[in-house]
């Protein structure tokens, strides 16, 4: 180390040795501490995806991967076992579509309002409000499309099933609409105010503000406010179960009963199936699929929010 | 229409943020075809004056005025008067370059598009990066994204912006704060050309610039209430030269602001 001059060695010396321990001690306990914390996720995130492949495997080992992607019909608790896992991925497919159906314009045009019509005291209030649909227990939700929804549903046309995937679609539209509002208007609100400014001084209206200007700004957020909602909406498992029937169908006919992958998780595990059995097993290939979708959703949100950030001064 | 007919003109304005007065009876003529500057010390309300021409005050709810904004012998706050049409004809160019998050084209082409330009497009385009003198500079990328310019070329991808929707007037709010001085240098001889064509009304706190490209000044200043008032307004030579006011000679010397 370098004495600065003009300074007394003695007694910065001792000033810097008191300094050294009893400062860097708990700055290391500390700092290993909160590693810990960390790593707690992380530790959980790899035990989960060890646990899904390695019991996925035991799976693959006896039932095609192929007969797994490929087949149509999904019957692993009766007698004749047949594992096409598509019959499960169509209503998913089906239900969270649906959902952002419901979700994206709904979602879109609340944050547009938010973040350029409404006054600040209508949005200090609005928010919130719609904050709140975010903080509704699933299985609430999933009773309202039972109780409420369906029979609504059912009284326009008579051939819709008691179980059926429309109203848990609109449901869980409903559900996922602020995660699609709130982070779109927080993309909106980002945009700069001078690039507002910028298009007004030219005579646009507001309309052509918010739909010529602010939305292609925050493109990247709203795109990824739909992926992440989607990705929800996929994982989204009380809703369904409850709503849209335990009836794997390989169909998007919306009006019928049908089972989503997560919907037949919780079938089997609600049963008394035995633990190690192959039709134990078809929860965590049929987990695994699931993880690999909403991990490939999440990345792809990743990547727009990187690839199409527009850099501001 | 004579040429020295007032293009702008404001009666006893006053402009109110909420109950707060900013701006005070300020009456002034500006001339069509000169460049005329507004100066004063930080706060004293020359962009909010600058903002009632345009009614981008309009944009922030609780500011209010009273008193009088003439465009051509027309008030700007008639109830009939439609904001977006009079942003059509009066211009404006911000402190900061904005381009929006668009190709350079594109920026050009925002007004004529959203104005129901039904002409030959990209020969407007061409026509308005060429006054800018930006053509020559970006001919080859017009599909590439704006962000990637200068900022001085920026700004004058700005003014080329403002000036495919033909305004009459062109308000200019301190153009060239964030630029350095070769790109401030060219904005300014921008400005005295597009004065051939165009009135233009610019803020600045840069007494040299003001002095140098505009015809009139007017200096404004803040009251110890902080109210802005109008303190002088004649020929810039005559301000910057022998200003009446003593408040106005005390700011072009330097001794305050």
């Amino acid at each position: 180390m370098v004495e600065l001059a003009g300074r007394p060695p003695a007694s910065s010396e001792g000033y810097r040795r008191s300094h050294d321990w009893r400062r860097r001690l708990p700055e290391r306990i500390i700092g290993f501490s909160l590693l810990l914390c960390a790593s707690a996720s992380i530790l959980t995130t790899v035990g989960i995806v060890s646990v899904l492949i390695f019991e996925a495997a035991h799976f693959f080992g006896q039932v095609s991967i192929f007969e797994y992607l490929g087949g149509t019909r999904w019957t692993p608790l009766f007698a004749s076992k047949q594992f096409g896992v598509l019959a499960l991925l169509a209503g998913t497919i089906l239900t969270a579509g649906g959902s952002m159906v419901v979700a994206l314009p709904l979602g879109v045009l609340s944050a547009i309002y938010l973040s350029e019509y409404a006054h600040d005291g209508v949005r200090r209030v609005c928010k919130p409000i719609l904050e709140v649909l975010a903080g509704i227990p699933t299985v609430v939700y999933g009773y309202f499309a039972l109780l409420f929804v369906t029979p609504l549903i059912r009284g326009i046309s008579e051939n819709v099933a008691v179980f059926n995937g429309i109203s848990a679609s609109i449901v869980m539209g409903i559900m996922i609409l602020p995660m699609v509002s709130s982070l779109s208007e927080d993309a909106m609100r980002a945009v700069p105010r001078s690039l507002r400014e910028g298009a007004y001084a030219l005579g646009s209206t507001k309309l052509e503000v918010s739909t010529r200007v602010v939305i292609p700004a925050a493109l990247s957020g709203i795109v990824a406010s739909f992926i992440l909602a989607a990705s929800r909406a996929i994982g989204e498992t009380m809703i369904v179960t409850i709503a849209a029937g335990q009836n794997p169908t390989f169909t998007l006919n919306p009006f019928i009963p049908i089972e989503t992958m997560t919907a037949y998780i919780v079938q089997v595990s609600q049963g008394d199936t035995p633990t190690g059995t192959l039709e134990y097993q078809t929860i965590f290939a049929v987990a695994l699929s699931l993880f690999v979708i909403t991990l490939g959703m999440n990345s792809l949100s990743q990547f727009f929010v990187r690839r199409f950030r527009e850099v501001y001064q | 229409m004579q040429p020295s007919e007032p293009i702008l003109q404001t009666k006893n304005l006053n402009v109110y943020y909420g109950a707060k007065r900013v701006v005070t009876d300020v009456t002034l003529d500006f001339v069509r075809n000169r460049i005329t500057a507004i100066i004063g010390p930080s706060g004293c309300g020359k962009s909010t004056l600058l903002r009632c021409f345009n009614r981008m005050n309009d944009l922030i709810p609780s500011a209010t005025i009273t008193g009088q904004v003439l465009f051509e012998g027309q008030d700007l706050y008639a109830p009939d008067v439609d904001p977006t049409e009079i942003r059509y004809q009066i211009g404006m160019v911000f402190q900061r370059p904005n381009p929006f998050p668009k190709t350079i084209f594109d920026n050009v082409a925002f007004g004529p598009r959203i104005n129901g330009f039904r002409g030959d497009l990209p020969e407007l385009v061409e026509m308005s990066l060429r006054r800018t003198a930006l053509w020559e500079e970006v001919k080859d990328r017009l599909k590439t994204s704006a962000l990637a310019l200068s900022g001085g070329q920026q700004q004058r991808l700005c003014i080329a912006r403002a000036l495919a929707v033909e305004p009459k007037v062109i308000l200019m709010d301190e153009p060239c704060s964030s630029l350095d001085p070769i790109a401030t240098l060219a904005v300014e001889d921008l400005m005295r050309e597009l004065s051939q064509d165009y009135s233009i009304v610019i803020v600045t706190h840069n007494m040299q610039q003001a002095a140098r490209v505009s015809d009139q000044t007017a200096f404004l200043m803040a009251s110890q209430e902080r109210i802005g008032e109008l303190i002088e307004f004649g020929e810039s030579r005559q301000i910057f030269t022998n200003p009446q006011d003593e408040r106005t000679e005390a700011y072009i010397t330097g001794r305050f602001g």
